[in-house]
């Protein structure tokens, strides 16, 4: 079992922030490697259960299933079904912490799965950086932070 | 029930707030709001069950208990027992996070208590602002302020304070009887310095370069040694990663280790993890540093490439035998008696040849099915130049890091396009000259410690007095791994 943590900080107020990402649906609005998203059966994007189907701008597709979402913890949890990352067991966590001093986001992503031990740190690399970071770093940007 | 939330970003890593947080007895040192405090009993500041006694600015005492303390979390919980403020029930978090993203630090602290009926608005308000955000402001500048302001060691002293060291100094170029043991005043540390009080001093065959004069690195007179470890007596002005009393170590490029006490650039100062002793750091510092860059930058090891380690049972040797073995290559070395081929074998070496005379190309061709080796860590020069090249397979890579049998004298162009050699003549302090490099090199070498996949060998420890028998003991070739002063 492999664990990736990455977290930033957000110069806006938590509410922004999680009214952005708790659509489950939204990735395309604000991560910069989704081209389209969609919900699958015509489910609510925010209904726990509800199964995303998103192309990464690279061209791979990607099903991810809603496990929780929580507007009290702003928090959401979410495991892969279908990837071409080669991953198993992959469960990732998206929450969101107030910082009381300035009014910004306190952004924490972390994931735990399983993958061959030859491909562990270049995963760990692709997610913790190429999808967790790069997802908060447009985040910033989206908030007009430098 | 009242709750109380405050949250804040504090521009330092995780480890430097929580070295702070972590003891319950720190914040008359930090926090403004409080006078003094000390701790019950004889009991130590990380001891869950510790009750800490303090009063604050404006007359209130208060007795608070340590409840849970986690370095694997960062968590610190507390609660009121007793207080001249109407705070009932008091339970009060401590949570830090890392911030990956700038290597920063998230501080959550949230409490809740009960407060009497009219009163609540008051107390919370009260808790929120003079408690956690008067105590964010008040650890930032803690800090920021190089944690001198009001740190007790530095009360019994002032900053602008001469220290005198006991130091081994070389009084001209030459044999080791050009040492001699004297005191030495050790200035307090400017800006951007640290001054460390050392325990542990490490010997490399550099410092008998430049004791017989060879890199003309120093004027004598004038102390030798490129690392120690020991601990932080106190920091200049801008010194952000470190605090008075810290167990910290350096590999530094300016020689002036041999000494009881000394003042350097702060930048070239890691703190040591808490698993790793300063014998460990002193003896493994500079040459775990040296096998990081030699495995990891100036030749990336691959898993199944033939590697020769020269003298592979000194300093350097063992431990880069150690690593490239855990990076999965095959491992054959060079060594000069027996026994120090049983230490090389025991610390990853697949193959120790023993070859007093240097001669040794044909056992390593032997051993590779007469291929030769990739590369080669060179750690001997000369004396071993023409065995090394026969040595070396096509396209191999001649790392040349040091010349303990003599000086290095270089390859003829021609002999190395006959084999396409690829020739590097690396120098520790050129990788260690960034900062955030020299962090990220240290890092590495205290993980492998830690994860138990370096062991340090410590052959022979002598006291700080003895510099000369240390060298006159590697000048013989008689050691075996690191060799320690002890200070």
């Amino acid at each position: 079992m492999i664990r990736v943590y990455t977290s930033s900080v957000i110069d806006a107020a938590a509410e922004a922030v999680w009214a952005l990402i708790r659509d489950f649906n939204g990735l395309p609005k604000w991560h910069p490697g989704i081209a389209e998203s969609r919900i699958e059966g015509n489910w609510a994007s925010d209904r726990v259960g509800c199964i995303r189907n998103f192309r990464l701008k690279d061209g791979g597709t990607i099903r991810e299933q809603l496990l929780a979402l929580s507007d009290f913890d702003l928090q959401c949890v979410y495991s892969i079904l279908e990837s071409p990352m080669g991953v198993e067991n992959y469960v990732a966590t998206l929450k969101l912490t107030p910082v009381t001093d300035g009014n910004r986001t306190f952004a924490e992503w972390s994931a735990e799965f399983d993958a061959p031990p030859s491909r562990e740190r270049r995963l760990a690399e692709d997610i913790g950086q190429g999808v967790f970071q790069a997802g908060f770093n447009s985040l910033k940007t989206y908030f007009g932070q430098r | 029930m009242q709750r109380v939330t405050r949250s804040a970003i504090i521009d330092a890593p995780i480890e430097r707030v929580w070295a702070v947080l972590r003891d319950f007895n720190s914040h008359d040192r930090w926090h403004p709001a409080v006078a003094d405090s000390r701790i019950e009993g004889d009991e130590s500041a990380d001891q869950v069950g510790c009750v800490r006694n303090f009063h604050l600015r404006d007359g209130s005492h208060i007795r608070e208990q340590l409840l849970t303390l986690s370095d694997d979390d960062y968590v610190s919980t507390y609660c009121i027992l007793d207080a001249t403020v109407p705070l009932r029930r008091y339970v009060a978090t401590v949570t830090l996070k890392r911030i990956t993203d700038g290597d920063r630090t998230f501080w959550h602290w949230q409490s809740t208590f009960d407060a009497p009926p009219g009163r609540e608005r008051e107390l919370v308000e009260m808790v929120g602002r003079n408690v956690y955000e008067a105590g964010f402001e008040g650890l930032r500048r803690y800090l920021r302020d190089g944690a001198r302001a009001r740190s007790p060691s530095t009360m019994m002293r002032t900053a602008a304070d001469q220290m005198t060291a006991q130091a081994v100094v070389l009084r001209e170029f030459g044999g080791s009887d050009r040492l001699s043991y004297q005191n030495l005043t050790v200035p307090p540390p400017g800006a951007k310095e640290v001054r460390v009080r050392q325990t542990a001093v490490g010997v490399n065959f550099i410092d008998i370069y430049i004791r017989r004069g060879e890199y003309r690195m120093v004027t004598p007179p004038a102390v030798l040694g490129m690392e120690a470890a020991g601990t932080v007596v106190d920091v200049g002005d801008d010194v952000h990663h470190l605090l008075p009393g810290d167990v910290a170590a350096y590999a530094y490029g300016v020689p002036g280790a041999y000494a009881t006490l000394r003042t350097l650039p702060a930048d070239q100062v890691v703190a040591v993890p808490r698993g790793v002793s300063d014998d460990t750091a002193a003896a493994i510092l500079f040459k775990g540093l040296t096998a990081e860059y030699l495995l990891h930058r100036t030749h990336q090891v691959k898993a199944g490439e033939a590697v020769l380690v020269h003298a592979a049972a000194g300093g350097v040797g063992l431990l880069v035998c150690q690593w490239a073995k855990y990076l999965g290559t095959r491992v054959i070395g060079t060594v000069s008696t027996d026994e120090k081929a049983r230490v090389a074998r025991d610390h990853g070496c697949d193959t120790p040849i023993v070859a007093r005379d240097y001669r040794f190309a044909a056992a390593v061709k032997a051993a590779t099915g007469g291929r030769g080796v990739d590369v080669v860590f060179d750690g001997l020069g000369t004396p071993a130049m023409e065995e090394t090249y026969e040595a070396l397979a096509l396209t191999g890579h001649w790392i040349a890091y040091g010349h303990s049998a003599g000086p290095s004298s270089s390859l003829d162009p021609q002999r190395q396009a006959q084999k396409s050699l690829r020739l590097s003549r690396p120098v520790l302090f050129h990788y260690t000259s960034e900062p955030e490099r020299l962090r990220a090199m240290a890092a590495r070498v205290f993980d492998m410690i830690e994860q138990r996949k370096l062991r340090p060998y410590i052959g022979q420890r002598f006291t700080l007095a003895a510099a000369a028998a240390a060298h006159d003991a590697l000048e013989r070739r008689e050691t075996i791994g690191s060799i320690l002063l002890q200070a």
